[in-house]
């Protein structure tokens, strides 16, 4: 199952787009039990493409919340179009999910 | 005969120890998307100087056309919403700054012509901080801010 969720919904002609991703985005300042750093691990990159174009690129750090939510607004697409929505984080790990406008 | 099955069996070690070694993350697979990520940026410890790497200057024109929604008293400091709206017209990049996290770039989105000049989040914050909005727009970078408070720090632990 895709770590992603992605809505998106046309309003005439402007496309919201709203994306809640599975992640822990450990900062690496947290210690655990026994008083050792856990090491962080966040995503760093959120791509969005419109019809195979990007339309929004998120650069983040560890201080985004866990599991982010994302959300954002574009113009020029329409219903049934397609999305694309994929993630990578300091470990290398990526993860796609994609959707249709509606 | 028997020296072939020695050469075999060396060879069957050694693919076995690279395996192991991409196993334990030694060799990592190269990262394609994140090869652009302003790691110094996100690594600075104050605003001014993660603007500095990020922006090449810490001159930002307060804007009355940004508008920053986030709450006036976050009771968890480790979900805060915070959404960025404004206005301005060719808008390249929306930045989230928060002043007092030991690293206070946030988040940034670069955002294509055809984006309109919003993005929604949510961040942790480990005390009360202003929230700075930068938004660069036809190569200019605008600013505004809004104060949050918080009761609950979201970086402890």
């Amino acid at each position: 199952m895709s770590s992603i969720k992605v809505r998106a919904k046309a309003d005439g002609d402007v496309v919201t787009v709203k994306a809640l991703m599975k992640h822990p985005m450990e900062t690496g300042q947290r210690k655990d039990k026994s008083g050792n750093p856990i090491p962080a691990h966040y995503i760093q990159e959120v791509v969005c493409e419109h019809n195979g174009n990007v339309v929004m690129t998120a650069l983040w750090g560890p201080s985004v919340s866990k599991n982010p939510y994302l959300s954002f607004k574009f113009t020029g697409g329409a219903k049934g179009d397609a999305l694309k929505i994929s993630w990578a984080d300091n470990e290398g790990k990526s993860d796609s999910e994609e959707a249709t406008i509606g | 005969m028997k020296s072939k099955r020695r050469l075999f069996l060396k060879g069957a070690t050694s693919a076995g120890l690279i395996g192991v070694a991409v196993g334990a993350g030694l060799l990592k697979p190269v990262r394609v998307l994140a090869a652009a990520w302003p790691k110094t940026a996100f690594d600075a410890d104050t605003t001014a100087a993660a603007m500095t790497e990020m922006f090449g200057s810490t001159e930002a024109a307060e804007s009355g056309d940004i508008k920053v929604k986030a709450p006036d008293i976050a009771e968890n400091g480790a979900v805060v919403p915070v959404t960025v709206e404004t206005g301005l017209s060719s808008v390249e990049s929306i930045s989230i700054i928060t002043e007092n996290n030991p690293a206070p770039l946030s988040a940034s989105f670069n955002l294509a012509s055809n984006a309109e000049g919003y993005v929604s989040t949510r961040l942790k914050m480990g005390k009360s901080s202003k929230v700075v909005a930068l938004v660069k727009a036809d190569g200019k970078l605008y600013s505004a801010s809004k104060e949050v408070k918080v009761t609950i720090g979201g970086c402890g632990g």
